[in-house]
């Protein structure tokens, strides 16, 4: 059950972490982490809270610098590449953020069409309405387009910024903790159109997340992350019948 | 031992400004320009301060006119009151309170706003959409603050000799045209020239530090109060200290 260390990207992944490490001064966080996530599948990351998730994502995608170990995205290693070798592959892995970020001086069609207009996708403006539009619908929320951020609830502003992660047709999807401060009715709700946009546009989805109830509708796959170590990966069905008590803590 | 730390901190924020100010440098003039933003912070630096410095302009004009009056009468040389008014506020009081309500309004502005993208990871989300956040807000901003204040400082003067022409005439009957002909009577290319100088450097400190201490925002919410609150009372302090390092440098000159 315990991830075996990988050291060779293949076509079947688009994602692979091998021996990641990373601390702040004497905290360790990530400790020769591996991973891999395979084209069209969704992975789910489980911890507990302060156990190095989110920097995970955030080494994946260049915004941290990891101390050691490669991360290939790609086929491309992370930590190596130029700022414009960064922004090609971050033009296909899509970020959603765990607080949205989505930016409070611009309405929704300023914030969607901001990843656009900063990729030089050399979109006219009449197709940058469009694109808008059109990730707009998909997360059911098109007359908001002139609102501004701060007129949204949280649900809202969670789909908002999932339509912002959709815009550039990414082909990973990174979420961090995509339901948390939301009602269990909006939770599931996020996590519904989660899975209809992995189906409709054939996305690989990563998802750090504590919820048990994301862990269990959007998991193809569920990896267990404990002192810094990939500690299991396995189906959440698996895993739910697993006699191990670290990993039973996570799922009695 | 507390006098050592708060010594080591101190050194270790200016070591950590000299650095954003030396990446302020190295992005500052490299491609892309973000000049569509440059224009929005002009705008909304420059053009959103005018009323609230031109009130506080024309406020100082008359206060002053009316606290130098009586000194000058004591010493018969009331009629100097324009000519003195109009020294004292282009060279000193003008720059100096214009650069201070600038600091109060626009540098608290910058370190809120920048705190606050920071720490609802906004900074991050912008980075990941393909753009360099320090150029894309740090340098757009430092830049409108120093091209936006010196503009401010002309109209505030301006509008503060305005106030300074009501003032006289409170107490006495001096016609529009003799007020203004012995104000420029008295104003040399020296008065104008240091002052108009030094405040691109006040802008500059102002949008420099006020950006730093957002873009550098911690701990949350709290974090966030707390860099605006800095990011006034550094600027404020930098105004004066770059003051007093520009009367220097006109002394030597003979400004």
């Amino acid at each position: 059950m315990t991830d075996k260390k990988t050291t060779e990207f293949t076509n079947d992944n688009v994602l692979k972490i091998n021996d990641l490490c990373k601390s702040f001064g004497e905290n360790q966080v990530l400790d020769e982490f591996n991973l891999e996530l395979k084209r069209g599948e969704s992975l789910v990351v489980l911890g507990k809270s302060g156990s190095g998730k989110s920097v995970l994502i955030k080494c994946i995608i260049g915004l941290l610098k990891p101390d050691s170990g490669s991360i290939y995205v790609f086929g491309e290693n992370v930590p190596d590449l130029n700022h414009d070798e960064l922004d090609k592959i971050r033009s296909k892995v899509g970020f959603m953020f765990q607080s949205n970020a989505l930016y409070d001086s611009m309405t929704v069609r300023e914030n969607l069409e901001f990843p656009l207009r900063r990729h030089s996708l050399g979109i006219s403006k009449k197709d940058n309405d469009r694109v808008v539009l059109a990730a707009l619908e998909d997360v059911g929320l098109a007359h908001t387009i002139d609102m501004m951020p701060a007129e949204l609830s949280g649900g809202m502003r969670k789909r908002i910024a999932l339509a912002r992660t959709l815009i550039l047709k990414p082909e990973i999807i990174l979420y961090d903790e995509p339901t948390t401060g939301l009602d269990t009715i909006t939770a599931k709700e996020i996590i519904q159109l989660m899975l209809l946009i992995q189906k409709k546009y054939n996305t690989s989805s990563l998802i750090i997340s504590h919820d048990m109830n994301c862990v269990r509708l959007a998991s193809n796959r569920v990896a267990i992350l404990i002192d810094g170590k990939c500690y299991a990966t396995d189906t959440y069905k698996n895993l739910l019948k697993s006699t191990d008590s670290i990993i039973k803590q996570f799922f009695d | 031992m507390s006098i050592q730390s708060d010594l080591k901190s101190f050194l270790d924020v200016c070591g950590e400004l000299f650095r954003f100010n030396s990446r302020f440098f190295t992005y500052g003039f490299k491609p892309p320009y973000e000049f569509s933003e440059f224009l929005k912070q002009c705008y909304v630096i420059g053009y959103k301060s005018l009323p609230l410095i031109g009130l506080t302009a024309f406020i100082m004009g008359i206060v002053l006119t009316m606290q130098l009056r009586p000194s000058m009468a004591d010493y018969g040389v009331e009629s100097q009151l324009p000519a003195i008014v109009a020294i004292a506020i282009v060279r000193e009081v003008g720059p100096v309170i214009t650069a201070l309500i600038f600091a109060g309004k626009i540098g608290s502005s910058i370190g809120a706003e920048l705190g606050s993208m920071k720490v609802t990871e906004q900074i991050d989300a912008m980075e990941v959409s393909g753009t360099n956040p320090f150029m894309y807000l740090v340098v757009t901003r430092v830049l409108a603050c120093t091209f936006m204040l010196p503009i401010l400082v002309m109209l505030g003067d301006a509008i503060s000799l305005y106030g300074a022409y009501l003032g006289v005439n409170i107490h006495s009957n001096t016609s529009f045209n003799l007020f203004w002909s012995q104000v420029f009577d008295n104003l040399v290319f020296g008065d104008v020239l240091p002052a108009f100088i030094k405040s691109f450097f006040f802008g500059f400190a102002v949008g420099l530090i006020g950006s730093y201490k957002g873009y550098t925002s911690t701990k949350g919410t709290e974090g966030v109060g707390r860099s605006a609150n800095s990011a006034v009372v550094v600027s404020s302090v930098m105004i004066f200290i770059i003051d007093l390092l520009a009367v220097q440098v006109t002394n030597i000159w003979g400004l």
